[in-house]
């Protein structure tokens, strides 16, 4: 080092907020989740901050973000004196589920009581479900987010404290979607991280959805990852709807492992927030497992939104299929990146993506790497994307109809988003998102009519 | 030639290749003048020194090597590159017999035989085949034909180091333009240490009467290739230049580091064509050229346009991205691609497209064919810059594998950042059907033959691009050694 080095380097500053606060991490968490930690942090000092060098983070820099030294962190839960439902509702007509609140990456006790939710299942924080369900998330935990693959995956397991535990026995169908509120919720500007573990047990069928709110206008940056087991012959919706303020940035990582027959749809709709990362990994581990992966991102200013997906074929005869949109208004900046990799003896694979993209101004850009990587002769793959515009002749024909071009452009771009949002499979919730659409491409406050969440300022 | 003809050809060759170990493994035995193995400064001064350059090439050079101390090896393709001990290899290599010769029985007879074998048609049927042959061997120009016809048209055609001595103000004001000598880790290896290369300037309102070739040839044992090109092509010029490449049977790994830059003017075309047959190898993954090549056109006139075709069957590891960069209004840039590896090859090839004027259009056809235990990777960039009014790019990438240990890979990556502009890109993997052999088989064709058919189908989109001059002689070294890897 011939160099003085002057400032701390934001992966030395987490670092040494990890050494300073290693006993208020680990505390009340038992070996196996602690053990982990020190081998991550050395993963994430290796791997650095995600930015354009990191060949999976090339259109999505980091470093200015993790340079601000003001965020906080909670290494306990904060106290909240009022009730989150009151001030919280989910209001869908007709639309019932079962709530789980999450405030600040922390489970809320207070706020979820047990006995409303579907029986056998058990819904629970992490914190404590690492305890009391130990034997289940042993099995489980940091099995298929491996910290040694990606800086965020690192960073969330050596900082993992709470988040939310689900699990579904074998045989059980709810029949009612499980609803995951994320709420943000802080004085001052909040780092947070969580941690989710769910398994779906055997031939269980489940719909899942996650929103993502914030309720004050503070900056954040969330760390979130998922590790999502579904069993042999289950069956799978998640969806999510990112509706944060402009100053948020959601960084979340889902990995979801399938064994044989399973079945997954996802579909993430992301709204609004400053920048947004998300991370989706599906191992197809058994044979004739399908999935269908979907996302919808609609951005205008100087909205950041980035999809990342890496679907692995470890077996053979599975299917996946992926379908993602962007339409990028103002200056704002889009990203995908799509990889499919099936492996030497995953024979009969099939395998399709898509990416369509819409740019509306000069100043919007979009960045888009698809890929291929597949290391066996019997499969079935392919993959498309393009980046366009709004097709002038069709914009013509609906002019010529007497309908005016403001109206006729809205037509055509919620027609293009449409077909990511038909694959929403609860009639209700697609009647929903497809409202919120609508009103996001009008540039209308996208919220529900009587949700009392101020999410966009 | 008609087509069916031509296709009697190509099927012929198919399988007359897919029959034999690799044909041009030889050593010429031919007095070679080297210098000391490694690289520092005093090698690269006196590279310069023996060749005689003027002062502004040996700052070019020391830019470029200080620069590359400073660099590391790239590691983000789809590669596994054993490491490279560059103080291992010898930077120079030149036959020593540097005389000038007047005819041909001047020339070393071992060389020329070295020529016969490799079929190139140096005199008589170069004269027949209208081919002028700018031949590289271990990196200096021996012999270069036809320059005569082409000065007449004003046309230059020389060696690289024959360009620094009689056309230094051409050299001092493209150089380095399209690959600057800091532009990656190869080709700041390359602009520290290229031995010689070819040079063209075709000057304004020329069209090129006959396609201009070069065979470059690894031939001294333990020494880096590493040759420079540069096409300039003035207003409203047209040339088409060619480009094989063969290496003898070699153990050890041989490294190829070479740069081309292309410079297109107002309403020029370049069409430049390469037939890579390096040696990939034995069957075990043994040895084979490591081919780290930085290939780059800049479209720099209104409605200019470079089109890069390529054959690509030959080197145990290939990282080359032929890229256009086009500049001016209405340009036009082209990528046609086929690339088979066999046995234990490695190959991440494409392209990149970079729109910068209006109304550009890009075309890419990429056709991978991979077999045995070798991986083959497409990896492409398409970036439309903000001011890019009216960009078009159409990319089409299509893998082809055969056997189920091979790998196919594509990776794209597509940056717009122009509203009105249209990017679209399709990418496919499949194996041949059995139904397809079955059909074959069915009627009387044997399943080698019916692979040769298919793979010939599958990549004449490409082949039929390769000027008809050489297509003949592409075919010959069109090395699909599919040998052992179908059945």
């Amino acid at each position: 080092m011939a160099e003085v080095i002057d400032k701390i380097t934001a992966v030395q500053r987490i670092s040494d907020i990890y050494e300073a606060n290693l006993s208020k991490i680990s505390s009340g968490l038992p070996d196996y989740v602690n053990n982990s930690r020190r081998s991550a942090l050395a993963a994430f000092r290796r791997m650095g901050i995600p930015g354009f060098k990191n060949e999976n983070y090339k259109y999505t820099d980091l470093t200015r973000l993790f340079d601000n030294e003001n965020f906080r962190r909670a290494f306990k839960t904060d106290e909240f004196d009022v009730d989150l439902k009151d001030v919280f509702s989910c209001d869908v007509p007709e639309f019932d589920t079962h709530l789980i609140l999450v405030v600040n990456g922390w489970y809320d006790e207070k706020n979820n009581p047990n006995a409303s939710h579907p029986e056998g299942i058990i819904i629970k924080s992490f914190q404590k479900a690492v305890v009391e369900n130990r034997d289940l998330v042993e099995k489980y935990y940091g099995k298929i987010a491996k910290a040694e693959a990606d800086p965020l995956t690192a960073l969330n397991t050596a900082f993992a404290q709470d988040g939310l535990f689900i699990y579904i026995p074998d045989n059980t169908h709810i029949s009612k979607p499980l609803q995951l509120i994320n709420i943000l919720r802080s004085e001052d500007d909040l780092y947070v991280t969580q941690r989710n573990l769910i398994i779906a047990g055997k031939n269980s069928q489940a719909k899942i959805m996650f929103c993502d709110h914030t309720l004050l206008p503070q900056n954040f940056i969330v760390n979130n990852i998922t590790e999502f087991e579904i069993e042999e012959d289950a069956v799978i919706d998640i969806y999510s709807i990112q509706n944060q303020h402009n100053k948020t940035a959601n960084l979340i990582g889902l990995y979801i492992r399938q064994q044989q027959n399973s079945h997954l749809v996802t579909n993430a709709v992301s709204l609004h927030g400053g920048i947004i990362r998300n991370n989706l990994n599906v191992l197809l581990d058994g044979e004739h497992a399908e999935a269908k992966i979907c996302g919808l991102a609609l951005s205008d200013k100087n909205q950041h939104v980035d999809n990342y997906t890496f679907i692995e074929h470890a077996k053979p005869n599975c299917q996946s299929d992926q379908l993602y949109k962007n339409i990028l208004d103002d200056s704002s900046t889009g990203g995908f990146t799509g990889r499919i990799h099936v492996a030497p003896h995953a024979v009969k694979t099939q395998a399709y993506q898509r990416n369509n993209n819409v740019l509306l101004t000069n100043a919007a850009k979009m960045n888009t790497k698809p890929q291929l990587v597949i290391d066996n002769d019997d499969v079935k793959c392919s993959h498309g994307a393009t980046v366009g515009r709004i097709n002038e002749e069709a914009l013509f024909y609906l002019q010529s109809r007497g309908i005016n071009e403001k109206e006729a452009r809205l037509m055509l771009m919620f027609a293009f988003a449409h077909e990511v949002l038909a694959e929403i499979k609860v009639d209700k919730l697609r009647d929903v998102i497809d409202k919120l659409v609508n009103k996001r491409l009008r540039g209308e406050v996208s919220k529900c009519h009587s949700c009392a969440l101020d999410c966009i300022r | 030639m008609n087509t069916e003809t031509l296709m009697e050809d190509q099927n012929k060759l198919l399988h007359e290749v897919t029959q034999r170990d690799y044909r041009f493994g030889f050593v010429t035995d031919i007095e070679t003048d080297t210098i000391i193995k490694g690289l520092n400064e005093e090698v690269i001064r006196i590279i310069s020194a023996k060749k005689d350059e003027p002062e502004f090439m040996l700052e070019f050079r020391l830019k470029a090597y200080r620069r590359w101390l400073t660099m590391k090896m790239p590691e983000w393709a789809q590669l596994k590159i054993p490491e490279i001990d560059y103080q291992e290899i010898i930077f120079y290599a030149a036959p020593s017999q540097q005389a000038k010769y007047e005819s041909l029985n001047e020339v070393d007879p071992e060389l020329l035989r070295t020529f016969e074998k490799l079929g190139i048609p140096l005199e008589e049927q170069k004269m027949l085949s209208g081919v002028a042959v700018d031949a590289v061997i271990d990196s200096v120009s021996v012999k270069t034909t036809f320059k005569e016809t082409l000065a007449e048209r004003g046309i230059i055609f020389c060696s690289f180091s024959e360009a620094v001595k009689h056309h230094p103000d051409l050299i001092q004001k493209y150089l380095g333009m399209a690959v600057p000598y800091n532009d990656n880790y190869f080709a700041a290896l390359n602009s520290a240490v290229f031995s010689d290369g070819s040079f063209v300037y075709i000057p304004k309102g020329t069209k090129c009467p006959m396609e201009l070739s070069t065979y470059f040839r690894i031939n001294a044992q333990n020494t880096g290739q590493f040759e420079r090109t540069l096409i300039i092509a003035d207003d409203d010029s047209y040339v088409s230049y060619l480009e094989g490449c063969t290496a003898p049977m070699r153990d050890e790994n041989q490294l190829h580091a070479a740069v081309v830059e292309i410079i297109a003017l107002d309403r020029a075309e370049v069409k430049y064509s390469t037939v890579q047959n390096w040696y990939p190898g034995d069957k075990n993954g043994k040895g084979g050229i490591f081919n780290f090549v930085t290939k780059r056109g800049v479209c720099k006139g209104i409605s200019s346009k470079i089109r890069w075709n390529q054959v690509e069957t030959g080197s145990a590891i290939t990282w080359k991205y032929p890229s256009c960069i086009l500049m001016g209004d209405n340009s036009v840039a082209e990528f046609n691609s086929v690339a088979l590896t066999n046995n234990f090859q490695q190959a991440d090839t494409g392209t990149k497209m970079i729109h910068i004027g209006k109304n550009t259009k890009s075309t890419i056809v990429s056709k991978g064919i991979s077999a045995g235990h070798s991986s083959n990777s497409y990896r492409g960039l398409v970036r439309v810059s903000p001011k890019a009014e009216n960009a078009r790019n159409y990319s089409q990438c299509d893998s082809l594998l055969l056997g189920d240990t091979c790998g196919a890979h594509t990776f794209p990556y597509i940056e717009v950042a122009n509203s009105s502009s249209i990017v679209e890109h399709e990418a496919t993997t499949s194996k041949i059907g059995e139904d397809q052999i079955f059909y074959c088989n069915q009627r009387g064709i044997s399943t080698e033959d019916a692979i040769g058919m298919i793979v010939n189908g599958y990549a004449r989109e490409v082949i039929n691009k390769l000027p008809m001059e050489f297509a003949v002689e592409a075919q010959k070294l069109l090395q699909i050694s599919l040998e052992g890897s179908v059945g």
